[in-house]
């Protein structure tokens, strides 16, 4: 049977080979199945290999897929691929930029400076092609396999099957060599935001879909054009309603044009119309190669659940985001993030299955603010009606001059981590005056330490390991168990370190925390208080005490 | 919290009046448009207070 490819490949990284499953008399039984070789299929797979769980990662392709696609990657994803032995190839890959301007039609309307916050080992934003971010990882995994990573990728082999079977879940895998028939105990189902998974198991993706569409036109240039990210309303090239111009590496730029929603794709994508869009934008006189162009229209949907019994969506399987504030794979790595330590933990006996409505109320939680802040970007972008076209127009003529403006202006905001405010893990706040952005369920804020910094010094990944944080605070043992989980616990002390002093302490001369293995707070305390802090574990791991 | 004042509030009300729509003379109907976003952007941001701006649309949408 034929098994054509739906997109080209960056890189052939894993081709099909036959596995001695697909001549096996009975279905051969995984503990977790990965469905999808992306970013977010990758990351979990890493993760959960770290941990020591064997994990099968299925792709229907051989590789990383060609496009620069998701190109803006945040600080927090950065961290939590640090953790995994990732995030510096990956960060001195790419192009670091913290200005930006903003032009309507012909005329600057304002600048704006990230302001990268100090004492983080990590910046606010890069930027880096998407199938680089992909390769980083899997590079990660090549590296240790070798040194017994129990993780396995399968390359052209596609899930035509799925069932649900109580205790695991039955598939059958499409391969070149026809099909064969597989078990999981867990599937997880990372195979993006067309996710036949879901299809197959009539899982509803409900949401808006915006009337628009974007060229993406990624071209190289030698052209000094700062690393900056410029956007325009209404551009003068009159190339699009607006028009995006990113850095990438490699002497690449990405240009985004939006061009409506009743456009012939097939016309607007021949290499001369492409060309002569990027001309009209950048000047006749600038030489450029177009290296890739595609167009894209956006949607803010999810999923009412993203766990199913034996299956759990992540990524843009459970929820989709329109581009503008980089809310995708920044988000897909928060879910893996979350979901890694808690299937651990329950593989393990240490926690209870329903740990995973956590994973579904965190995670919705976090799509929740993603789409609400992806969506009114999109309105402000492209005005959904002639009077919010009135009050866009306004705000941007107000800006030029005013700078109460400025802050209403919205050509996206930008992924921040999500804090999980409410979140049935949280233990209430037990320090008072302590900051509002470590409270229960804040991921901790990086902080320098000595010659590092703090991140990674919290938590390491090849367990699910809670975390007792004490700063100032006299904490009589090295390690702190309860629940058969043991925590080791770190002392530090904010004297002459006045960014972890702002950061966890406050006004108060010396704190308590626990933190979850995603390096989310648990809970904290003004002091050492064992019982309070078992409670609190056993809430974390959604133990019924 | 502030309320919303729907008190008598302005000194000259006809001479204000007159300067609103003074400011819309000779414009046609897109620059009027675009004038009144502007000025309701100046005004909500002098104003501040979120339940003030709240009660004020409530009462705007009432009134149609």
């Amino acid at each position: 049977m034929s098994f054509a490819d739906r997109y080209t490949l960056a890189y052939r990284a894993y081709p099909y080979e036959k596995s001695a499953d697909q001549e096996s008399a009975q279905p051969v039984r995984h503990r977790v199945v990965v469905v999808g070789g992306g970013p977010v299929g990758l990351a979990l797979a890493l993760d959960l290999g770290l941990k020591g769980v064997p994990v099968l990662v299925l792709d229907d392709h051989e590789g990383i897929g060609m496009g620069s696609r998701a190109i803006c990657f945040a600080k927090r994803p950065l961290e939590i691929l640090d953790r995994l032995g990732c995030g510096e190839p990956v960060v001195e890959k790419g192009v670091v930029w913290n200005l930006g301007k903003v032009f309507h039609r012909d005329g600057l309307v304002y600048e704006f400076n990230l302001l990268p916050e100090e004492g983080h080992k990590f910046p606010a934003f890069i930027n880096l092609q998407q199938p680089y971010f992909e390769k980083f990882i899997l590079d990660r995994i090549r590296e240790l396999q070798p040194q017994g990573l129990p993780v396995e990728i399968r390359g052209k082999n596609r899930v035509d099957a799925v069932e649900q079977r109580g205790d695991h879940v039955a598939l059958t895998v499409m391969t070149p060599d026809g099909p064969y028939a597989l078990e999981a105990d867990w599937l997880l189902a990372c195979d993006g935001a067309a996710s036949p998974l879901r299809t197959m198991l009539g899982l509803g993706f409900e949401g808006e879909v915006f009337k628009d569409s974007f060229l993406i036109a990624d071209v190289r240039m030698k052209a000094d054009f700062p690393t900056e990210r410029w956007f325009w309303f209404d551009p003068p090239s009159g190339a699009g309603a607006s028009q995006l111009l990113h850095k990438q590496p490699d002497d690449v730029w990405r240009i985004d044009f939006q061009i409506g929603w009743d456009v012939d794709r097939k016309e607007e994508l021949k290499e001369e119309n492409v060309r002569r869009r990027v001309r009209n934008m950048l000047g006749e006189e600038v030489e450029f190669d177009l290296v890739w162009s595609s167009i894209y229209t956006f949607q803010c949907r999810r999923m009412s659940k993203f766990w199913h019994d034996r299956v759990i969506f992540a990524g843009d399987a459970a929820h989709q985001v329109s581009p503008f504030g980089a809310r995708g794979a920044n988000s897909g790595l928060q879910d893996t993030d979350n979901l890694a330590w808690k299937l651990k933990l329950i593989l393990d006996g240490k926690a209870p299955v329903d740990l995973l409505a956590s994973y579904d109320w965190e995670r919705i939680h976090g799509a929740k603010e993603n789409i609400l802040n992806s969506t009114r970007s999109t309105d402000f972008i492209t005005p959904k009606s002639e009077i919010s076209q009135i009050f866009r127009n306004a705000v941007l003529d107000l800006a030029a001059e005013h700078d109460f403006a400025r802050p209403l202006v919205n050509s996206g905001r930008l992924s921040v981590p999500c804090t999980y405010d409410g979140s049935p893990l949280n233990s209430p706040d037990a320090l008072p005056e302590g900051p509002a952005r470590s409270r229960p369920g804040s991921p901790c804020a990086d902080a320098p330490l000595g010659d590092g910094f703090l991140l990674a010094r919290l938590g390491d990944v090849s367990d699910a390991r809670f975390q007792i944080l004490a700063i100032d605070a006299p904490v009589p043992d090295d390690s702190f168990s309860a629940h058969g989980i043991d925590c080791p616990v770190l002392k530090l002390s904010a004297e002459g370190n006045e960014l972890l002093r702002e950061r966890y302490l406050g006004g108060q001369p010396g704190a308590v925390y626990l933190l979850r293995p995603d390096q989310h707070v648990a809970g904290r305390w003004p002091n050492w208080q064992p019982e309070a802090v078992a409670a609190a574990l056993a809430r974390a791991i959604a133990l019924e005490v | 919290m502030a309320k919303l004042d729907t008190s008598r509030n302005l000194a000259r009300p006809d001479d204000l009046y007159a300067r609103l729509i003074q400011a819309h003379e000779g414009k046609t109907k897109a620059q009027s448009d675009a004038l009144n976003a502007r000025l309701i952007l100046l005004l909500m941001n002098h104003i501040g207070d979120e339940a003030v701006i709240a009660e004020a649309l409530r009462l705007a949408e009432g009134a149609g």
